[in-house]
């Protein structure tokens, strides 16, 4: 294969990191942007989505497809379920306090990390794609289940964005996120909001563990990579702002496939990292990010 | 219609209002005066339900509505404009309205009434609030507490730093919704505005009541003014 056929490879492979990293980097940056949160314990919630679904496609009978289907909302939704329990048992507790916060979450990803050793073991396990496609093109052959996740991302994605400026539940979730106190003194039960902005936000960082891991596998430690990504994505975007957060996760993603395609993964790594040094220093409110007046 | 009655209230351990009583009656407005510090902005906040009440009652209609959780509050019939207009900044004219409308479920015709007394906002329904100038902010602040169908309406400093000609915008505003029947509580610190609206004057000094007053004996170089004022 000649340059072209590979660099449109590595474009593609970017396009499916860019697609996985965007819905879950947009949990955490709707997270910070509402709650003021700096969740760490994002990466477990990729991770239980991931083994969430591992457990589901392993143990309910039935046509793949539909399996992995029930995957796509049973994991998500426990998940979520997990995380609002935290909410209201953890962080609420704590007054949303930022430094107590993040300490919290730092706990919360350990204990999942290890209740997923625990009960999940320590290998990595696959998960079969819900069907299995070949896209061939005239250099090379591509999985069509890559081509769905970027596909499911962006149908997710734009439902997003829909439901936060287009929906009663996206302008209370907005209200909240630009003055908790004043949203308070409109009748928004800003308690509810934030438990249900933290189960989401956790909700679809599993939809995407769901959605990699017929590419990777599933692990306890495979939300570590992710959560970094994702804090980079976040930062470089502008905290709190989701077209920042799903632009830089683009560029982030499509580096990622490009450099990694022709040096090493850990180069795009280092690079990401840098950028985050040069944003925070040149621009601390990120690219997208409003600065405070 | 409103009436507190011996109202403790502070921030964490620190007391900041001591046994406030004062009432406001349907088509009437009150005025909160005092200097820096006295609590008058807090008395609004205690009243809404945003900071703990530690002692006292508030009572609407006489029922107490201080242990309602503070999203309950304007359900009952209280709106609150806060001191520096505190809109929500990156939500644009509608949706600011469309927040306040919650509660009433988009009550169209409260939409309608609210857009008829602040013709302006109807031309700046697509701008983001923060875009706005001071007086067309003032303007949806307001307007934003009204989508509410309030009884009892809290105004905190609402001609702050206002052009004259809005302060005159401001108070219209006032005098129309109190002749609706609306029960105002108002802290300013004009004493022209105050005689202008008020029907009576609460004067506090270090977190309590110091001194009622009826408007209609007080001049505007009256001592009250002097002594609990500065002015």
């Amino acid at each position: 294969m000649g340059f072209w056929p590979i660099f449109l490879l590595a474009l593609m492979e970017g396009l499916v990191s860019a697609a996985v990293l965007a819905i879950t980097a947009a949990g955490l940056s709707l997270v910070f942007g509402v709650m003021r949160v700096v969740n760490v314990a994002h990466g477990a919630f990729f991770m239980l989505g991931a083994v969430g679904a591992w457990f589901v496609t392993t143990y309910v009978p039935g046509p793949p497809a539909l399996v992995f289907l029930a995957a796509m909302i049973l994991a998500p939704l426990c998940v979520a379920a997990l995380a609002a329990l935290a909410d209201i048992g953890v962080l609420k507790r704590l007054n949303y306090n930022a430094d107590a916060t993040i300490v919290a979450t730092i706990g919360l990803l350990y204990i999942l990390e290890q209740g997923a050793l625990s009960f999940f073991g320590p290998s990595a396990r696959p998960v079969p794609a819900p069907f299995s496609v070949r896209i061939q093109l005239p250099w090379f052959g591509y999985s069509g289940y890559k081509l769905a996740v970027v596909g499911a991302a962006v149908v997710l994605l734009a439902l997003l964005w829909l439901a936060i400026n287009r929906t009663r539940a996206g302008l209370v979730m907005r209200a909240t996120q630009s003055d908790r106190e004043i949203a308070r003194a409109f009748g928004i039960d800003t308690d509810k909001v934030y438990a249900g902005v933290f189960a989401f936000g956790a909700g679809l960082a599993a939809l995407a563990g769901v959605l990699v891991v017929p590419i990777q596998q599933a692990y306890y430690l495979m939300g570590e990579g992710p959560l970094l990504m994702s804090f980079i994505v976040v930062i470089i975007g502008g905290l709190g702002s989701l077209r920042g957060t799903l632009l830089a996760a683009l560029f982030i993603g499509l580096s990622d496939g490009v450099i990694s395609m022709f040096f090493s993964p850990t180069l795009t790594e280092i690079l990401a990292t840098l950028l985050v040094a040069f944003v925070l220093i040149f621009r601390p409110q990120g690219l997208f990010g409003r600065g405070a007046a | 219609m409103l009436e507190l009655r011996d109202i403790e209230a502070g921030y964490g351990a620190v007391r900041v209002l001591r046994g406030v009583s004062l009432s406001a009656a349907a088509g009437a407005v009150t005025c909160v005066m005092g200097r820096n510090g006295a609590g008058k902005s807090t008395l609004m906040k205690a009243i809404m339900g945003l900071i703990p009440v530690a002692a006292g009652h508030v009572l609407l209609d006489g029922n107490p509505i201080e242990a309602l959780p503070a999203h309950q509050v304007p359900r009952r019939g209280l709106a609150y404009v806060p001191q520096g207009r505190r809109l929500f900044a990156e939500l644009t004219v509608e949706e600011n309205l469309g927040v306040g409308l919650l509660v009433r479920r988009g009550d169209a015709g409260l939409r309608r009434h609210v857009l008829d007394l602040f013709p302006r906002l109807e031309e700046r329904l697509d701008q983001q609030a923060w875009t706005l100038s001071g007086g067309e902010q003032q303007m949806l602040a307001i307007a934003r507490a009204l989508c509410l169908g309030p009884r009892v309406l809290l105004l905190d400093e609402p001609t702050e730093g206002l052009q004259p000609s809005m302060i005159t915008l401001i108070r219209d505003t006032v005098l129309r919704l109190k002749a609706e029947g609306l029960a105002v509580v108002l802290v300013e610190q004009r004493v022209e505005a105050v005689l202008e609206m008020a029907d009576q004057v609460v004067f506090m000094a270090n977190g309590r009541v110091a001194e009622t007053a009826a408007t209609q004996g007080l001049a505007p170089d009256a001592r009250q003014f002097r002594d609990h004022v500065g002015i």
